[in-house]
């Protein structure tokens, strides 16, 4: 592939030289060898790939359990396990997806290893932090793992009391302190791209020229440092009741389970946003890029995501309008949510605008992305059923929820990870991947994921509760049709991990900017050496100008 | 017909309610969904990339439409708010005509007390076209009472009281599930409301009857000698109880409180928590002595106890001696 070299590429990086005969570029996967050399790194980019192979072995466990639980479905009694393996299948599948998957994945792989190079850093601004992040997940996954295989928990990933602080005897505290770990890791890393945005952005790099990827990893950060704490401290509240009969939660000692919902959604709903927030900034990448466009209102889809981190974080008790609130508290927490879905529905149109009189090729990056469109837009409209009042009620704690927070987590944050790492994987590992087979599990996904969660929000609407290892006979064809579709989902889940392994040996090589891609990632080698650029950037021009990089690579 | 349901039956009042607004947001969502993609798919095949192709205009963005689309959602938004807003405001007042009945869960079943004293565990039977309120706590977790044809869902609390209520509209037999995850065998914590005509509902009363709630908390105020002090020839040691239901009680320390279910039943598990102005605290607690069915009991007493009701303290019931057994309390089964 051609290079594209724009006049408008940031002055003073000089690529490297193309490899001559016996001289091979130096670049951060053979800059040094063997163990030590990366499980003592504190290379942003290696322990980028230290996640992203931890974090896939831990997403193929996660959905072996989803397997699992899809395969007992398929009839409503006359089950393959028992209730208590099914309790255990489904609190394993939400513990590991959630506090082992989708909090770290775009933030720990791709923010780790792109955020620097695309405001022109060496390195993250504290990159001993870094590794001693990946240190912590692994401690707390190694934990999880350790509780899953050893017998189980049955909590469920919500840990509700007084279920769990009294009556489940499942290994209820090792599975506390895992999530609490895998919680200090992604403070960690949210720490370290906080500080290195502000503190190591190249010349030039103004916050209006960051890449619309930083801005949404900057206000994730900001959501995860601050809400991170709170669920340490309920879940360590949940281990002191349940070790030391202390009564905070169980109100057979004076405490109160309520409370307990209160301090555990006013993490985890911030933490649906932690989860999305980085999909949108990748989809923000890619799509200018396929459209070759500048994004359609910048500051628009920026602020929105702001909007989102702050007002993301009054909005926790929508997960508790039949607990026992108070009408009034239910109303404010209605409005709020209402006011979260404005910001959302903004970037929608706006990804949409970008493509208006594009020059648009849909290659696995961009189906992605727009295959993210889609779904996330299923999963946001689906939103506005449950935060309304009235229909709520009826639709809370069943199969609607369960597809609705698929669509936007599934179709919605992983989708956007599958188009990261096809839009990254020629930087990352030098290689391309084979696109025709990218495309079509592109489009398997996609399909796989309707047939598997669609059924699901009207099994919702007509009744059938989540966490349910029997039920009614009428639910049965929608349930088979729900199994069905999560097998489609897995073959597209399973091709591209064998792809992508292939493509490490096989792969077409890639060269620095197989997109033509405007960001400071893509001027420079691929894979990047050590310290990413040879000379640090300058920038003169905002992050997605590729109507004036047309313009220059059709005059010269 | 087509082979599977879609849409759950509908047999109360509030699921037209739900069902209006349900349909009106499929109708919403399936509009703007599809514009989405249209919009996507004419854009990626009307730009689709061609050698010859226009170069890409650079634009910046338009702040009218910016505008249009985040207020016109957010007006569209609003008036969504308003309409679920109003179902759930009626779905907490019940009318004051409503038949009470108090349901308790447990790991993992639902009893259910009517107040003519009928027990059934994991039914419900009601009358067709009359409100009944349901007033429920839980024995052990959080459970959540659901049922789907009514669109009705409350969950059900430890140590506390909560209501629901509904007006059912069709006779017939209707799921009740719990929703929230409360152990092994939560999916098998279900039960049936049976709705029935009002002659059919009477019949069932009649055969069930095994005296009123209220008469089961009369005879354990005096067995429990709650009587020796709250009567009315002992003012000076305790309150008396007619007419307190629904009353606002100032307490002690200042404060005042309405007397509902849950400040009856913290009054008799937990004593010194809100003690009544001009009473000392010297009333000894229950907790472990009164079960969750005998609580309800209780309860039931003491909100229908009128002025002049108190029962005096009769030779049938004396003291109990001391070291007595506790009254035994239901083996879970």
């Amino acid at each position: 592939m051609s290079i594209i070299t724009s006049p408008f590429r940031p002055q003073g990086i000089a690529l490297a030289p193309a490899p001559g005969p016996g001289r091979r570029p130096v670049h951060y996967l053979n800059a040094a060898y063997g163990v030590r050399s990366w499980l003592l790194t504190t290379d942003h980019k290696r322990i980028a790939l230290l996640y992203l192979v931890s974090l896939t072995l831990m997403f193929i466990i996660g959905g072996l359990a989803a397997t699992l639980i899809r395969l007992d479905l398929l009839t409503p009694s006359n089950k393959m396990m028992h209730a208590d393996t099914y309790n255990k299948m489904f609190s394993a599948h939400g513990i590991i997806m959630i506090f082992f998957f989708l909090v770290a994945a775009i933030p720990a792989v791709f923010g780790n290893f792109f955020l620097p190079m695309m405001i022109g850093a060496r390195d993250l601004a504290f990159p001993r932090l870094n590794l001693a992040s990946w240190y912590v997940y692994v401690a707390g996954a190694v934990m999880i793992l350790w509780v899953i295989f050893g017998g189980g928990v049955d909590t469920g990933w919500t840990f509700y009391t007084p279920y769990s602080s009294k009556s489940s005897h499942t290994q209820v505290l090792p599975t506390l302190v895992a999530a609490v770990l895998a919680g200090f890791s992604s403070v960690f890393t949210a720490l370290n791209l906080i500080v290195t945005t502000h503190r190591l952005r190249a010349p030039g790099m103004t916050w209006f020229r960051l890449p619309l990827f930083v801005w949404s990893m900057y206000a994730t950060s900001f959501i995860v440092l601050l809400a991170t704490p709170v669920l340490a401290m309920a879940l360590i509240l949940v281990g002191v009741e349940r070790a030391c009969g202390v009564g905070i939660f169980d109100p057979a000692l004076g405490g109160d389970p309520v409370l307990f919902q209160h301090l555990f959604w006013f993490y985890s709903h911030p933490a649906v946003y932690i989860m999305v927030l980085p999909a949108m900034g990748v989809v923000s990448e890619i799509i200018p890029c396929f459209a070759r466009k500048n994004v359609f209102g910048y500051g628009f889809i920026a602020f929105s995501s702001i909007g989102i981190a702050v007002v993301g974080f009054l909005v926790w008790a929508h997960h508790m309008f039949v607990a026992g609130i108070s009408v009034y508290a239910a109303l404010i927490f209605s409005l709020l949510s209402y006011l979260v879905a404005v910001p959302s529905a903004i970037k929608v149109f706006n990804w949409t605008a970008t493509l208006y009189r594009g020059s648009v090729s849909l290659q696995t990056p961009m189906l992605c992305c727009l295959g993210f469109i889609g779904l996330f837009t299923m999963g946001g409209l689906t939103g506005l059923f449950l935060a309304a009042l009235a229909v709520d009620v009826h639709v809370h704690d069943t199969y609607f929820v369960i597809a609705h927070f698929h669509f936007i987590m599934v179709g919605g944050t992983v989708m956007a990870y599958m188009g990261a790492l096809h839009y990254w994987w020629p930087k990352m590992t030098g290689r391309m991947y084979p696109e025709g087979l990218g495309r079509i599990a592109a489009v398997i996904i996609f399909v796989g994921f309707i047939l598997t969660f669609l059924p699901q929000f009207v099994l919702g609407y007509l009744g059938m509760p989540r966490r349910y290892h029997f039920y009614a006979p009428e639910f049965q064809v929608l349930n088979v049709l729900s199994t069905a579709g999560a097998s489609i989902l897995a073959v597209g889940y399973a091709l591209p991990l064998t792809y992508l392994l292939w493509s490490l040996r096989w792969g077409e090589k890639a060269g620095p900017n197989p997109w033509n891609a405007t960001g400071l990632e893509w001027q420079t080698p691929s894979p990047p050496p050590p310290h990413n650029f040879a000379e640090t950037p300058v920038v003169t021009c905002g992050p997605y100008e590729y109507t004036l990089q047309e313009e220059a690579a059709s005059v010269g | 017909m087509f082979p599977v349901p879609l849409f759950p039956e509908n047999a109360s009042t509030t699921a037209d309610h739900v069902d209006r607004l349900y349909f009106f947001l499929l109708a919403l969502s399936g509009y703007v969904a599809l514009m989405i993609a249209l919009l996507l798919i004419y854009f990626s095949v009307r730009y689709r990339r061609r050698a010859d192709g226009p170069r890409p205009p650079r634009i910046e963005g338009a702040l009218r439409l910016e505008i249009v689309w985040s207020v016109v959602p957010l007006l569209i938004f609003l008036g969504i708010f308003a309409w679920g807003a109003h179902g759930y405001f009626v779905l907490t007042q019940p009318p004051d005509d409503a038949i009470e009945i108090y349901v308790v869960g447990k790991q993992w079943m639902w009893k259910v007390q009517h107040p003519g004293g009928q027990r059934e565990i994991n039914e419900l039977h009601v009358p067709v076209n009359q409100p009944v309120k349901l007033i429920l706590t839980s024995e052990d977790v959080v459970h959540s009472f659901f049922v789907p044809a009514f669109r009705n869902k409350v969950d059900v609390l430890p140590n506390r009281y909560v209501s629901t209520w509904f007006h059912a509209t069709k006779p017939g037999r209707y799921h009740i599930f719990c929703s929230q995850y409360c152990g092994t065998n939560h999916s098998g914590m279900v039960g049936e409301v049976v709705v029935m005509e009002q002659a059919d509902y009477d019949e069932w009363l009649g055969g069930h009857s095994e005296g009123s709630l209220a008469l089961e908390g009369r005879k354990l105020f005096l067995k429990l000698q709650c009587v020796t002090c709250h009567s009315a020839d002992s003012r000076a040691r305790a309150p008396v109880l007619e007419d307190l239901y629904g009353r606002d009680v100032p307490l002690r320390d200042g404060r005042t409180v309405r007397a509902n279910e849950d400040y009856i039943r913290e009054s008799i598990l937990d004593p010194p928590a809100k003690v009544v102005a001009g009473f000392e605290p010297i009333m000894p607690t229950y907790k472990g002595q009164v079960n969750e069915d005998e609580m309800i009991q209780l309860i039931e007493f003491i909100k229908n106890l009128r002025a002049g009701q108190t029962p005096t303290r009769t030779e049938e019931t004396p003291p109990p001696a001391v070291g007595a057994p506790a009254p035994k309390k239901e083996t879970p089964r």
